[in-house]
């Protein structure tokens, strides 16, 4: 068994699937994911997948912890066969440089690329999501060139207008919501990835492939026009 | 519907929090003191998670535009009623035009406005509660300003009548409550992360008194005093985090996550608040001390299945006044 458990407070269980971040780590996280979606136990509240654990929360009114933890070891090992092996793989369209992008010339600059260098790396990778957290519908990236990292910025920006792409260190992302920080702003894209109002409000989920492609103003205006007529 | 004539420092609308969205990143919310939220919806008749008006340090002012059935739970920040004292953990009848007013804050820092009917705000994923970065749930995703209009809830002419008829006999529940302090010993489990801190932090845990900085709010609550290290630095790997974790970032000062915390995080928990010593953590000013003292998780549990029982006979008991005499 690969699973260890410790409790967080007396309404949670963590399960650790793995000690570092690796893929068959991930692959686990996802597998307890998916498992407690698809067969949610009667006294789970929620769940909180991360990079090498789960975190379950329950109701202490419906089971105390260690009835909790013998439910799980019971259903854990069904987790892999319950794993979906279906990873969608999701297109972001991106408008890079200019208002949208600032630090784009940074990045170039640092790594002694030109802008359009940086621009073709950033869009030939494919890239997976490691973890939803820090804000909502936020991804953690992996799988960025190292050829296009860049330190993040000595004193933080107050404000990142939502959906912008940003670089720090070897890191990539995207801010679903506005917030402050201290990323290198290499892009805007004019999909929603926090969508409060609908069942599923995040459009990434962990384990999702992600592709950013480039677009022009243009599109990235007709897009904008686009989700604005749905809207209304 | 109550019109807001001070937006007070922040008052917002909140109920018991927004479950199983944080899987997506989105916060919990909910009051601060949960408690004090559930028991001022009960003691107006309605459900526990009924939207109720959380209100920091300085209250707003706020006028009712019609006749309401009202209670005040959590610290006491002085209210009155068209310039009477208003009795707080108690139902109280208010006419329309009547209006609520707070003064200075005599214990604790947060109350929970609670109306018969309950704040009428749409729901957003499964709660109302005011989810402020993300400017979403709630009054229009915000706090509260001067000349909001903010609609509550019709009830029903029988919960009317027993309502009229609890509030003249005078009975508080306070009995209940957590004994606010500000200077509370509270109860914490070993986090996640205990053993990596160093000897002497994992001493000083229990020994020491820390002082609430002016920087807490909502998110959560910063801790200052002896700092606190780990035994040899380690990078970790973020994980989930819950209502009452303390965790400790490179600086050494403990920060107690709260209602607004962010799902998940990447510094190491020395920590756990029990979740029945949580308003005393919540309804602490910035200057005052805390303590913390040493529990097992099933003495957690214990403790939590004590505190709902209790909630369950005031549920009764508050029942009973109310039909007893109809």
């Amino acid at each position: 068994m690969p699973y260890t458990f410790s409790p967080l407070g007396e309404g949670a269980i963590v399960i650790e699937a793995g000690t570092e971040i690796n893929e068959d780590t991930q692959k686990r996280v996802q597998a307890i994911a998916a498992l407690l979606e698809a067969q949610p136990p009667a006294w789970m509240v929620e769940f909180i997948p991360a990079f090498t654990t789960v975190a379950v929360f329950y109701n202490p009114l419906a089971a105390l912890y260690e009835s909790v933890k013998s439910d799980l070891e019971t259903l854990l090992p069904h987790a892999e066969e319950t794993a979906s092996s279906l990873s969608r793989t999701v297109e972001i369209p991106v408008c890079y440089g200019g208002e949208f992008g600032p630090d784009l010339d940074f990045v170039a600059e640092h790594n002694g690329l030109t802008p359009e260098q940086v621009i073709d790396i950033h869009t030939s990778g494919i890239y997976s999501v490691s973890m939803i957290g820090f804000a909502p519908g936020f991804p953690f990236i992996s799988g960025m060139s190292e050829k296009i990292a860049a330190p993040r910025r000595e004193s933080p920006r107050l404000r990142i207008p939502e959906r912008t792409v940003g670089i720090a260190g070897k890191q990539t992302g995207v801010y679903p919501i506005e917030t402050p920080g201290g990323w290198q702003l290499i892009g805007r894209t004019p999909i929603r990835l926090f969508r409060p109002e609908q069942e599923i409000p995040s459009l990434l989920r962990a384990g999702d492939k992600i592709v950013f492609r480039r677009i022009s103003e243009k599109e990235y205006d007709a897009w904008k026009e686009e989700e604005h007529a749905e809207n209304y | 519907m109550l019109k807001i004539i001070k937006s007070g420092l922040q008052t917002t609308v909140q109920d018991l929090g927004r479950f199983g969205f944080q899987k997506y990143g989105v916060i919990a919310s909910g009051a601060m003191d949960p408690f004090a939220h559930r028991i001022a919806n009960l003691l107006v008749g309605n459900g526990e998670n009924a939207a109720t008006l959380e209100m920091t340090m300085t209250g707003p002012t706020i006028q009712f535009q019609q006749d309401a059935f009202i209670s005040l739970c959590g610290g006491d920040l002085s209210p009155q009623i068209d310039g009477t004292d208003l009795k707080m953990w108690r139902p109280a009848f208010v006419k329309e035009g009547s209006v609520l007013k707070f003064g200075a804050p005599r214990s604790g820092c947060r109350a929970y406005l609670a109306v018969a009917g309950g704040i009428d705000v749409p729901d957003l994923m499964n709660s109302k509660s005011t989810y402020l970065r993300a400017g979403i749930g709630g009054f229009h995703g915000r706090a509260l300003q001067a000349g909001d209009i903010v609609p509550v809830n019709l009830i029903s002419p029988q919960l009317a009548a027993s309502l009229l008829h609890a509030t003249g006999n005078g009975v508080e529940w306070k009995t209940a409550a957590p004994r606010y302090s500000s200077e509370p010993v509270v109860r914490m489990m070993k986090g996640r992360q205990f053993e990596l801190f160093s000897r002497d932090s994992q001493s000083h845990i229990f020994s020491e008194a820390f002082a609430v900085s002016s920087h807490s709010d909502r998110m959560g609550y910063r801790l200052e005093g002896t700092r606190l290290s780990l035994e040899e630095p380690k990078e970790l790997i973020s994980e989930a985090v819950s209502f009452g974790s303390i965790q400790v970032p490179s600086d050494g000062n403990p920060i107690i996550l709260l209602a607004d915390r962010q799902t998940t995080g990447g510094y190491p928990k020395i920590g756990q608040v029990a979740a029945v010593d949580l308003p005393l953590v919540s309804q602490l000013k910035p200057g005052e001390r805390i303590r913390f003292k040493e529990i097992s998780v099933a003495e957690a549990q214990q403790l939590y299945l004590d505190q709902e029982t209790q909630i369950r006979q005031l549920k009764v008991g508050i029942n009973l006044k109310r039909e007893a005499g109809k």
